[in-house]
């Protein structure tokens, strides 16, 4: 989200949504391919248009327009507020989610929570030219001294954007190995942070990785 | 859970939006009825609105209620399908219970929910959202409040299209919305034995807007000491409430994190059919609604799950300071759903809308 922002006499206005056909049609087509590649059976895009009709209005549109090129892929549209409730009830329901700047962020931590935490949810940055993977969702596990000084931090998360990252480097195996490393360390439960009910430090659970590796 | 149930017997102490029902009340006798406005709604709307109907004569409630349906043409004096004497029915009564209302689609007119929250100035939503004893979720100890900003905000409606293909939208808090929205949070917190307050935003970004509403929180937050106050950025939150939701009490939001956050809390107890929601409009105005939809799939069968406009009529009465009858209502629906002989075919079970009323009209 960007744009002006002023203070009138005590009322604050804010441009608080841009969305313009070239980003949404863009974000769209990430989302598509991206499923084909990664053999995703359905995108949802996630949105409040009955409400914002034209700013997400012309995001939906954008989408439709993306997913005809994709017959083989599912596609379908859901209203954000009911989309957290599903979230939450429901989560199996959903495949690839393509949404707009702010919705993204409140489903990328939603979908994280439900799935483990900030500590083990990979992510990547994907721009025209460079890509930037960290973790997936910031909320909690980020800037707190108490977690580094104790060594409880969680490596998963940023583990397994590396993998995400070795998949865009076009390096598949090495992805594949440090994935299953990292699935088995997990499942296996006897090597695991604070924050998944452990009780190691980040090095024990980055030897334990490195020992899974084959 | 003892917890929760040791919070629902406190019931209200005070509550000034009240206080206008109770002094007009203390003209009367005890047995003289409240007028309430009823909008049945659309689809299985009138079906459920039967069912509150008949619980609350089983439990003896005195409530005279004032009907009122929507209509099939447009009224000229509200641009709308609802009526300019249904609005002046919830005026006057200053309470009123609604059911699901689907706007039939077209232009010309505005959307029902938004006349109503227009014209009776509903400048707060409340849902209160609790694990059900007997309905297992994933989550079993959730109770919470959620008190959403309703009149500005993301949802102001100001959209235009700067040029083809590029639209903006605008976003407005001012302080007088802020300041209302965070002074009803902090009186529900007190009157109903609450004791923290978590404010829901995203200033680090939206610095001047959010910004804004934190300022309004924090001035309202130092007049109630005995109340804890947190700050909570919405994504944050959201992570908090999917993992551990007994962390949060009250929460005042925004309007569009509210809408988000307070469906989300929904889900986290078994959804929109199970969720009771009250609106308030200024000069102590209580509109008490179902906010799940019309279901037209299911309308006239006998199949509705009557418990969202169940609970919304209690909060209704807990508005109206009649909190026996609440409670008893209230345990009524509650051990009807743990017991689980009957329970409608949402909730898993077989039970017709008929036979759910009645085995809660039995519990009482």
């Amino acid at each position: 989200m960007r744009g002006l922002s002023m203070r009138l006499f005590l009322v604050s206005l804010r441009v608080f949504m841009v969305i313009t056909k070239f980003c949404s049609e863009r974000i769209a087509k990430y989302a598509f391919e991206y499923a084909y590649l990664n053999n995703r059976k359905k995108v949802t895009a996630v949105h409040k248009a009955n409400i914002m009709k034209l700013a997400d209005g012309l995001f939906l549109e954008s989408c439709r327009e993306v997913a005809k090129k994709y017959p083989g892929i599912t596609y379908n549209e859901i209203i954000v507020d009911n989309c957290c409730m599903q979230l939450v009830a429901k989560p199996e329901q959903f495949d690839v989610m393509v949404t707009p700047n702010l919705y993204g962020n409140l489903v990328a931590n939603t979908a994280a929570g439900i799935a483990g935490g900030t500590g083990v949810m990979p992510g990547g940055n994907v721009g025209a030219d460079h890509a930037v993977f960290e973790q997936g969702a910031s909320a909690g596990n980020v800037g707190k001294d108490k977690i580094v000084r104790e060594n409880k931090a969680n490596p998963v998360a940023l583990l397994l954007s590396s993998a995400m990252m070795l998949r865009h480097l076009q390096f598949p195996s090495f992805a594949d190995r440090l994935e299953t490393a990292v699935k088995r360390v997990i499942s296996e439960g006897n090597c695991r942070t604070k924050d998944l009910g452990g009780q190691s430090t980040t090095q024990q659970v980055v030897d334990a990785v490195i020992a899974n590796l084959e | 859970m003892a917890a929760f149930l040791a919070r629902r017997l406190l019931g209200t102490s005070t509550s000034s939006s009240a206080t206008l029902i109770s002094a007009s009340r203390a003209f009367f006798s005890s047995t003289t009825p409240i007028k309430a406005t009823l909008f049945p709604g659309d689809g299985i709307g009138p079906e459920i609105a039967e069912s509150v109907k008949q619980v609350f004569t089983a439990a003896d409630v005195a409530i005279e209620w004032d009907e009122h349906y929507v209509s099939t043409e447009v009224d000229p004096r509200t641009n709308s399908f609802l009526t300019w004497e249904s609005l002046q029915s919830v005026l006057d009564n200053k309470v009123g219970l609604k059911g699901p209302m689907a706007t039939p689609i077209g232009k010309g007119h505005r959307s029902l929910n938004l006349t109503l929250r227009k014209e009776l100035n509903l400048y707060a939503n409340v849902r209160p959202c609790y694990s059900l004893p007997g309905y297992k979720t994933r989550y079993d100890d959730v109770d919470l409040i959620t008190i959403r900003e309703n009149t500005e905000g993301e949802y102001s409606g100001l959209e235009h299209q700067v040029v083809k293909g590029v639209v903006e939208s605008i976003k407005i808090i001012t302080r007088k919305a802020s300041m209302r929205v965070a002074e009803y949070a902090f009186l529900y917190a007190k009157t109903h034995g609450r004791t923290k307050v978590s404010a829901i935003h995203k200033a680090n970004i939206m610095q001047k807007t959010d910004g804004l509403f934190l300022q309004c929180c924090d001035e309202v937050a130092e007049k109630y000491p005995e109340i804890e106050y947190e700050k909570v950025v919405i994504d944050n939150c959201c992570m908090m409430l999917v993992k551990n939701p007994a962390l949060f009490d009250v929460l005042v939001m925004p309007n569009l994190y509210g809408d988000i956050i307070s469906d989300l809390c929904a889900g986290l107890v078994g959804g929109l059919g199970l969720t009771p929601s009250c609106n308030i409009g200024e000069d102590g105005i209580a509109l008490a609604e179902a906010v799940h939809g019309s279901a037209p799939d299911i309308a006239g069968k006998n199949l509705a799950n009557p418990t969202a406009l169940l609970l919304s009529g209690v909060m209704m009465l807990r508005h109206l300071k009649l909190n026996k009858q609440a409670e008893q209502i209230h345990s009524a629906i509650i051990n009807t759903i743990a017991e689980g002989k009957y329970r409608t075919a949402d909730l898993g079970g077989t039970s017709t809308t008929t036979e759910f009323t009645k085995a809660i009209c039995d519990h009482l």
